[in-house]
């Protein structure tokens, strides 16, 4: 294992150039990381263990875990729990996002699905398919917000005007300011603007079924439902794991759409909207902050799921 | 059996208009709403009748609206060349080069392509009130960085691994240095892919709204979506429909038009992004 | 132009050690062939004398002046590659000139060698095609045209007939000759899996197995004197016949080798051995029939010119005197 040092021709070799090189090729990319994601994540943590406003950050004080559960005894010696950990609002948001993201995401994995066989079928006209879903996914989440919330719109909304014709519903519905309808429409939106992208996930792993196992399943007459049940899902499972709990995580903090389609609905605020309102609009920045930092953590659990089983993939493909 | 088969075709293009309706319908109608005004936009129509600018006029000589386009192109088109310059060097030493710690890293830097943006919120506020750039277009360019970085990272990486080693090794043994290989053997035949990466950042950082939204102020300062989310008629109680509508159809005709072009490509780099990681 | 000189080098990726300690001379001008199974650490020898990998322990000389760590562009090698590695970007001139023009060298005279170059090769008017417009034998000219501009001391081949087809890889091997006879003073090593290559090309040849130098020797001591069983039946076509059991006993060793063309036939019977015959292969000019005489495998005898043994036929072999190879039970030659 030892390179005598004597008589050396000139300098290091390739390889310990090589890695002088990537660590100056990293280091620019890992300062700015550092900068726009470690740094501010610490602080915003940092944050939620203080009574910080934010007219006045940088004098906050310590105060320990009292923006997520503070116990307090009064003296009349009743004890009053106070904090995040037993806010109903924030409760309601979570239940809210958990909801949203699991309905969203089964339904997306449905849909795209189907598209996705669709798309993997030779046809006519296959093309125009493709850019025609592609347009959902291109279209701004605000303008996809605003679009469909015109045509929710309960007096003047196509959507409502097509199901009182066809006579689904009988009177005008307030979609968006329902609060029983608030969440479908969010649902609504949310599916529409993201089947796509499922869809093309989905198409590259269906991809990379070999052509000659549906030949073979066909000389042999396996009916076509059987086929996909027995043999194109399993072979694309791994590829829609990932696409799912990808899906997941993008779900899970969702914003700009509920924030825009349903201002102030009890019934979709999410867990982001309401870190958000409380940090900005109401003043409680550590509050906000420290739901920021439960949110954070319950999307670092899924982020190790995700890289646990993306892991697994990788060690199937190369077997 | 040929009724059959018949019927079965019936059935699957029906299932393809139904898909095809399904995703254009939704901005079909943005268009139609936008070529309407007064009381025409408060009847349903479900075919254009009526083809008035008026709505297009009234966004496009508004005093904010194109600043607001101007602004979410400089910022996106900032942010990408950004992240892009940045995202090359390091993508080579990720695909190319041997360290320790280098899965580890990659792990890293995918991990922070999920980051909810909400968690870092709090600690970019401070640092960018800190930096004084709170309501400027800088604010935006360095938190967009969060996550273009990684994503053009990530999917530059997989890209560079495809390309030959021993390519690389006749240029090594040219006498070229990891910095040339890069510069001049590698980064022409990446173009597509930086077209690529570089377009889905671009997407990204045009339709962000969260940071937009908190880290501006003046109208002025606005992007494009939150001038959209936010903009407002004469009265508060009356939501200008037919000039949100013309607005949206102007700032999203660009970027349906570059997905178009660009489809296979973009189909190419989402799944890089996605199914390989 | 160099003498390579490698001492006791080993390399190892981790726990695994893929050269473990070979001691090699290359000589100044000498055709040196690196050839083994796949695996064998041929390749890794190459990349190692080329600097693209670091030796992990050792000494390597190029005319006795030390290079362990020399990187690549500075040890005046030039190499290549099994896919000719061409960059797609540049026209084939920017190609061959890419190296000269990194190291700042006058335009002149990049100008002039690149012509040089394309003119011995024959690529004269291919300077302005990019590589994909070329073939792949012109690719592979283009390959070795890049690797003439560098003016090496050593020039390094790294399998580079093996995405040739069958007719193309014969006459780029003539020419890969050639090209050796009018640069007579620069130093070749060239890897490959295929004995044929290794024999039609070497001046001498290293055959390598799992990591260690089998026998190092000219084409003709590595037939004639195999230094073991292995170097015996890689080097050969078709292989060399091992016989075990009473065959090698009565011939006092433990196998007993013997080239197809050093069988021949007793047409009165009075041959060693009786068999008979279960396949036969006519080439033309050659004929190599399979017998059965009772060992684990047929015995392939190679006889020239026109035969008529129909299939099933019995007949006596006898090998020729003085031209079988005995081994120990090592696998050692006994002489």
């Amino acid at each position: 294992m030892t390179t005598p040092s004597l008589g050396r021709a000139a300098g290091p070799s390739l390889q310990q150039r090589r890695q002088k090189a990537a660590f100056w090729f990293l280091a620019p990319m890992l300062i700015a990381l550092f900068c726009v994601a470690a740094w501010p994540l610490l602080r915003t943590i940092w944050f939620s263990f203080t009574d910080a406003t934010l007219s006045n950050l940088y004098d906050a004080k310590w105060i320990g875990f009292d923006n997520y559960l503070q116990v307090r005894t009064l003296s009349s010696g009743r004890t009053v729990l106070r904090g995040t950990l037993v806010d109903p609002a924030w409760w309601n948001a979570v239940w809210n996002t958990v909801r949203f993201s699991l309905v969203s995401v089964a339904f997306e994995t449905v849909f795209g699905l189907i598209v996705a066989l669709v798309m993997n079928a030779q046809f006519r006209g296959r093309a125009l398919v493709r850019a025609a879903i592609l347009i959902p996914w291109a279209i701004p989440t605000i303008v996809s917000a605003k679009m469909w919330g015109w045509m929710l719109n309960d007096q003047f909304g196509i959507i409502n005007d097509i199901l009182l014709n066809l006579g689904i519903i009988s009177q005008k519905i307030a979609w968006t300011a329902n609060i029983e309808t608030a969440m479908t429409a969010v649902l609504i939106v949310d599916i529409w603007k993201t089947t796509p992208f499922m869809a093309l996930l989905i198409l590259a792993g269906l991809q990379m079924v070999p052509r000659d196992i549906y030949e073979a399943a066909r000389i042999d007459g396996v009916h076509p439902v059987k086929v996909f049940f027995r043999v194109t899902l399993p072979l694309i499972k791994p590829a829609l794991m990932v696409a799912v709990i990808f899906r997941i995580l993008d779900a899970l903090r969702i914003f700009d759409l509920v924030y825009v389609l349903t201002p102030n609905s009890a019934a979709t605020k999410t867990m982001s909207v309401i870190s958000r309102e409380n940090m900005i609009d109401f003043d409680k920045f550590a509050y906000g902050a420290a739901q920021s930092t439960l949110l954070f953590a319950i999307i670092a659990v899924f982020v190790s799921l995700y890289i646990w089983l993306g892991r697994v993939d990788l060690s199937g493909d190369r077997s | 059996m040929q009724a059959n088969a018949l019927l079965k075709s019936i059935a699957f293009y029906a299932l393809v208009a139904v898909i095809v309706v399904f995703s254009v319908f939704p901005f079909y109608y943005a268009i139609v709403t936008s070529f309407s005004t007064g009381t025409a936009l408060f009847q349903v129509n479900y075919w254009p009748k009526v083809f008035d600018w008026s709505n297009y006029q009234a966004v496009l000589s508004s005093r904010n609206f194109p600043r607001s386009i101007l602004n979410s192109v400089l910022i996106a088109g900032c942010t990408v060349g950004f992240a892009l310059f940045l995202a090359v060097t390091a993508s080579y030493a990720l695909a190319r080069l041997r360290f320790r710690g280098r899965g580890l890293l990659l792990l890293t830097i995918l991990a922070v392509s999920m980051f909810p943006q909400i968690a870092v919120l709090a600690g970019l506020f401070e640092l960018i009130r800190f930096l004084g750039i709170f309501n400027t277009p800088w604010a935006l360019i360095l938190s967009y960085t969060i996550f273009t970085l990684p994503f053009t990272v990530w999917v530059l990486t997989t890209f560079m691994r495809d390309l030959p080693v021993e390519i690389e090794e006749a240029a090594i043994v040219d006498g070229a240095t990891p910095w040339v290989i890069i510069t001049r053997v590698f980064l022409p035949l990446l173009w597509p892919a930086l077209v690529t990466t570089g377009l889905l950042a671009f997407i990204g950082a045009w339709n962000e709204f969260l940071f937009a939204l908190t880290f501006t102020s003046s109208e002025t300062m606005r992007t494009v979506p939150v001038a959209i989310a936010l903009l407002s008629g004469a009265s508060q109680q009356e939501i200008p429909w037919g000039p949100i509508m013309a607005a949206s159809v102007i700032v999203t005709v660009p970027l349906i038009g570059l997905v178009l072009i660009f489809q296979r490509k973009i189909v190419a780099g989402l799944t890089a992004g996605g199914v390989k990681g | 132009m160099a003498k390579i000189e490698l001492k006791n080098v080993t390399k190892s990726y981790g726990a695994v050690n893929v050269i473990k300690g070979i001691d090699l001379e290359i000589r100044k001008g000498e055709f040196m062939v690196f050839v083994g199974p796949s695996g064998c650490g041929k390749s890794t020898l190459l990349r190692l004398v080329s600097g693209l990998e670091d030796i992990t322990s050792g000494d390597m000389l190029f005319d006795g002046e030390r290079v362990n760590s020399l990187v690549p562009s500075d040890r005046g090698i030039a190499m290549v590659f099994q896919s000719y590695a061409l960059y797609p970007h540049m026209k084939v001139y920017d190609n061959m000139a890419f190296g000269m023009k990194l190291a700042k060298a006058d335009k002149a005279e990049t100008d002039r060698r690149v012509r040089d170059a394309a003119r011995l090769l024959q690529i004269d008017h291919l300077l302005d095609r990019l590589p994909k417009q070329l073939s792949g034998g012109q690719r592979q000219r283009v390959a070795i045209g890049r690797a003439i501009v560098r003016d090496p001391r050593v020039f390094l081949f790294d399998e580079p007939l093996s995405n040739l087809d069958a007719a193309l890889r014969v006459q780029t091997r003539l020419e890969i000759a050639r090209l050796h006879h009018s640069m007579d003073d620069t130093t070749m090593i060239y890897v490959t899996h295929d004995q044929v290559e290794a024999m039609t090309l070497a001046d001498r040849i290293a055959v390598l197995r799992d990591g260690r130098l089998e026998q190092v020797g000219t084409p003709a001591e590595l037939y004639e004197n195999p230094n073991s069983i292995f170097v015996a039946g890689f080097i050969g076509s078709p292989k060399m016949n091992f016989l075990t059991g009473d065959f090698a006993r009565d011939k006092g060793c433990a196998t007993l080798g013997a080239r197809p063309e050093h069988i021949e036939l007793s047409p009165d019977g009075s041959g060693e051995w009786q068999g008979e015959v279960v396949h036969a292969e006519d080439l033309g000019s050659d004929n190599f029939l399979f017998v059965d005489i009772g060992a684990d495998e047929p015995v392939v005898v190679r006889q020239p010119g026109k035969l008529a043994i129909p299939y099933g036929s019995r007949i006596s072999l006898q090998p020729q005197a003085g031209q079988l190879h005995r081994f120990d039970d090592q696998g050692r030659p006994i002489r």
